[in-house]
This record gives C-alpha cells, structure tokens and sequence, in this order.
C-alpha cells in the first residue's frame, strides 16, 4: 500500500509542473507585455515597473521568483485589478465556489446512487426505463442550456427562485445553480451505480449468500453495496474534475461570485496572472482530487495496488 | 433513422437556410425589434433586440458549429492516427514514452490551457479555435489507434511487407492505417457531437466565435441574458443545439456499433466541459475501471 501511494504521489509532481510552467512560458512567450495598453510611456517609467515587476530579469530568474512566490501563496498582483493580488481575489471566491461545487457533489451522489440502484432492482420494468431516460436526458444536456433553461422555468415562469445572483450565500440563491451542475454528475453515478450493482448481483458471493437463505434486503444492503460502490468511488476524482469546470459556466449564467466566472472575466480581460494563478489552482485541485481518489480506490481493492 | 434525418435536416438548413430568408446574419430590421417567432410574417423564429433574424442566425450558428467542429475532428485524427500508429507500430521504449506523454497531458484540465490560449490570441479567430479544439481531441483517438496498431503489427502481412523492404512509414500508411478505418470512423463521428458542445462552451463564455459571427453558443449566451423580455431568443438556439447534439450522437453510436463490431477499446473523451470524459465512457460504465491506469 505505502508503495503504491508513493508511485501514485510520484505520478503527480510531473504533471503539477507541467502545468504551472506551461502556464507561466505560454503565457511570457505571447507577444505584447502587462503595460502595452497603457499610453506610450517614458522609457524611464517603463524600465521602473518592468524593474519593480521583475520583468527586467531573464526568463529563467523569473521563473524561479514565481515558483519561489508560489510556494508562498502568493500568485502575484493582478494586472487588471490593481488594488488586488491575485490572491485575494481567489480568497474571494474560493468559498462560493467550494460551496457550490461540494452542495453539487452531495446532490449528486444522494440522488444518483439510490437511483443507480432502483433502476438495477427493478431492472427491465418501467422504473428502470424512466431512470434511464432520465439519466440520457441529465447527460445530453449540456450546463449552459440547462442553467438558462432552468432560471427561466422557475425564477420567470414560477418565480419560485432568484434567477441569479448571491445574496451572503443565502441557500435559495444556489439550489439552481447546484442542480444545473450537478445533472451530469447524476447521470453519470445512476448509470454507473446500475451497471455495477447488476454486475455485483452476478457474483458468486451473492449466489452463495442467496443459497445460504439470506433476505433480499439484507443481501442488497451488506453484501451487494459494496463492490456496486467502487466504481462510484473511482469516479469522484473524475466528476469533481467536471464540478470545477462546470463551475464556470454555471457562474457565468447565474452570476455568482465564484472564481470560475474569475476566470472567464480574466480571461475576456487578458489578466494573465490572474488566469495562470486560476489555472494552477484549479489544476492542482483537480490533480489532488484524482490522487485521493486512487489512494482510496487502492486502499477499497487491493488488486488495484498490484498492477 | 430519424437522427440521420434530423442531421440532413440541419445540414440543409445551415446551407440554404441564408440563401432563403432575405435576411443576412448581420442586418438589422429597425422594424421588427424583438419580436417573437411567427409574429411578423418575414422573421419565422423572432428578431433579436436589435432586429437580427433569429432564423437565420440559428441556421448560421449551426453552420459555424458544424464546420469548426469538422475542421477540429480532422485535426485531432490527424494528429491522434500519426501519433498513435506511431507508438504502437515501433513499441519498446517510444512508445512507452510517447503513450507517457499523451497520460500526462490526460491528467491536465485541458480546458485551462484552451482559456490559456484563448486569453492570448486574438479572440475568435478562427485557426486559434480549431487548433485549441482540435488539439484537445487527440488524445483518445491516439489511444485508440495505438492499441489497434499493437495488435496488427503482430500479423504476418505486416511482417511480408516489412520482408519485401518497405519502409515504415510507408508500412503505417500503406497497410496500418487502412485496417483500422473502422474503429478511427466510428470514433471520429462521436467526435464532432464533442467538438461541437466544447465550441458552444467556449462561445458562450465569450471566449469563442464572436459577434456578429453567430454560434449556438453565444446565441444561448445573448438569449439568457434576455430569457425575461424575449424567452424564444434562449428557447430557438437551445432546441437546435439538443436536436443537433442528439441526432448526431445517435448516429455516431450506431456507425460504432456497425463498424466497430468489437466496440472501442479504450473511450474516455472530451467531455461536456471538455477533456473529463463524460459521455462516452457513459456509455459503458462497465469499462470504467479499464480506463483508469
């Protein structure tokens, strides 16, 4: 097992360095600097915030500054938003986003694994039909036509609930935006619950417990959920993955607060540091998550370890 | 059968849709601003706030989807069938080096490094947008093609036609390639149903196709932002989107399961937001745990 997070954890180092020095060298190799749209400056002043910047260094000097600041914290003031570092305004929006992404999460999994497995109880019946349609529909749509979709049948139409906006995190404000993200996710854990529940059923074990009189209920509940759960475990790392990038449409359509719609505006603005600060943030998370996800994956099967 | 109709449908309709309104996709009708679908007789689907004909921009939106999503499939299978063969053909060390390479850029949100792109060239430019799209795509199709190629090279014809001194490049397009146009096809028409959401995603962030250039995606865009006022400017560009998302999904599922009769081996994809792997591998949970390393 030790041996096995050790390769896992080795596994992600590469690809966490892949990511912030593609962003940072694609980001200084694009032509045109942080003050070109300024009015023409005096060389004086141009070399005083190149020098107060650090961008008067070579490449590789200012690479290690960045990396030395990274390892702080600290990703650097904004280009755009000049009273604020890059991270401030992550700090900013972190918590609607977290907020957002864990209510999305829990939803699905609530929803997605009691279906999963209804459908797979009552296989091949009505039931099992209606999830499956559900479940077509929840994954064929994508976030930003459900989300308007959405906001236009119950805050327009209903007036049920506030189209958009984020009064201090008040809990109506999010139930829609929730939903919408969380769809696919459902989908995708209701179908994977089915599919592996109807495998599990198959299993020798079951058999074996069946033959030995045990109850329907009793079969389902403490030999059958287990391995169905597997999968579902081995597709947190992944769904999350898609919670985060499904965070920036789903801020952008109902205008939260989050550092998805960060994001976008940093990047229709042109604020590099702030997309390359977003970017690695993101990106760790998403690395961080995945590797979670093996850990505990590797620790619920131990054939997984011996590959 | 229906879908296949749907497609021609609205391939139709994005070719010859502009040739029948008298409507350009830029022209504005001071008239008729904003009004709904059916109510003036020339605008059959309703006129933007600013009198743009919703028809024809839908049809329009449609058509830059579709030809931005082909350019981008052609450009990942080039890429992803060179690649893939190549690995798979030479084995050994490159391959595993370059099957290495194509896990790490796996594990990458790729869609940071599109925005990445995107924040740095000019905004909507086309080529910038088939390259980032394209290159996002590759990946799966470099897997596919590998893993195929493994186990052809191990078949006597290649071996004669290495004996009668081909070279190896000649061998991979000559004889590889070929044999494995099925399992390549079948993907690649799952492909542009990929593409084609990533493009929308991407417009309707602002970071795609921009205005007056229509796209379903920032038509959806421009609608939600009136969905109070004028709800058919949302509803017109979503319903052609789902229709075009759908039918073509479909069909890809069924030219897989006639050309491909082995089904895929390896099937994570481009996802709904882009490289997490959504649909496809929705498809079969069962592969799930073939799919993780």
């Amino acid at each position: 097992m030790l041996g096995y997070a050790l390769r896992r954890i080795a596994g992600v180092i590469p690809t966490l360095l892949i990511i912030i020095s593609a962003s940072f060298f694609i980001v200084r190799l694009a032509p045109g600097g942080p003050f070109d749209q300024e009015q023409t400056l005096s060389r004086e002043v141009r070399a005083n915030l190149d020098r107060v910047y650090g961008l008067d260094q070579p490449i590789t000097v200012q690479f290690g500054r960045y990396l030395r600041a990274l390892s702080h914290g600290d990703f650097g003031p904004s280009y755009k938003q000049r009273d604020f570092s890059v991270t401030e305004l992550i700090a900013q929006g972190l918590p609607v986003s977290a907020a957002l992404g864990i209510s999305a999460m829990l939803f699905a999994l609530a929803l997605g694994i009691p279906f999963g497995m209804l459908a797979a109880v009552r296989r091949q019946t009505s039931v099992d039909i209606g999830v499956s349609s559900l479940v077509v529909l929840a994954l064929a749509l994508p976030g930003f036509v459900v989300g308007p979709l959405l906001a236009l049948l119950f805050g327009v139409y209903l007036q049920l609930l506030p189209v958009g906006g984020w009064e201090e995190g008040a809990p109506r404000y999010f139930v829609l935006p929730a939903i919408t993200l969380a769809l696919p996710v459902f989908g995708y854990i209701a179908r994977l619950t089915r599919a592996s529940a109807l495998e599990a059923f198959q299993a020798n074990f079951i058999r074996t417990a069946r033959a030995r009189g045990l109850g329907f209920r009793r079969i389902l509940w403490s030999h059958a959920l287990r391995p169905t759960l597997l999968p579902v475990v081995s597709y947190i790392g992944p769904a999350t993955a898609f919670v985060v990038t499904g965070s920036l449409v789903v801020e952008t359509v109902f205008g939260l607060p989050g550092t998805g719609r960060y994001l976008v505006q940093g990047a229709i603005n042109r604020d590099y540091t702030l997309v390359m600060g977003m970017v690695i943030v993101y990106g760790t998370l998403v690395l961080l998550l995945n590797l979670i996800t093996d850990l505990v994956y590797g620790w619920l099967d131990p054939r997984v370890r011996h590959e | 059968m229906v879908a296949a109709g749907v497609i021609l449908l609205l391939v139709v309709a994005a070719v010859a849709g502009p040739l029948v309104s008298p409507y350009a996709v830029d022209s504005l009708d001071w008239q008729h601003l904003a009004v709904g679908p059916f109510d003036s007789g020339s605008h059959w689907l309703g006129t933007d706030r600013l009198g743009r004909d919703l028809f024809v921009r839908t049809v329009n939106g449609v058509r830059t989807s579709l030809v931005i999503s082909l350019v981008s499939t052609t450009i990942s299978l080039v890429i992803g069938v060179t690649w893939g063969a190549t690995a798979g053909f030479i084995g050994g060390r490159t391959d595993a080096l370059m099957m290495r390479f194509v896990d790490v850029l796996y594990s990458l949100p790729y869609l940071f490094i599109v925005i990445i792109l995107t924040t740095l060239f000019e905004r909507g430019s086309l080529p910038v947008l088939f390259c980032a799209i394209g290159a996002v795509g590759w990946l799966t199709i470099a897997r596919i093609v590998r893993g195929q190629t493994l186990s052809l090279a191990r078949r006597e014809f290649i071996e004669a036609a290495r004996a009668t001194g081909l070279s190896t490049p000649a061998i991979l397009f000559r004889h590889i390639i070929p044999n494995i146009t099925g399992p390549i096809v079948a993907y690649a028409t799952l492909t542009i149903p990929q593409m084609i959401l990533f493009e929308s995603f991407l417009s309707f962030l602002g970071l795609g196709v921009q205005e007056p250039l229509a796209s379903l995606g920032n038509l959806i865009n421009d609608g939600a932002q009136e969905m109070q006022s004028a709800p058919w400017m949302l509803l017109v560009p979503a319903v052609f989107l789902v229709a075009l998302l759908m039918s073509l999904n479909l069909v890809g599922d069924a030219l897989s399961d006639a050309l491909d009769p082995r089904g895929q081996g390896e099937s994570r994809d481009v996802g709904p937001a882009g490289g997490q792997g959504e649909q496809r591998d929705a498809l079969d949970p069962s592969r799930q745990g073939v799919s993780r390393e």
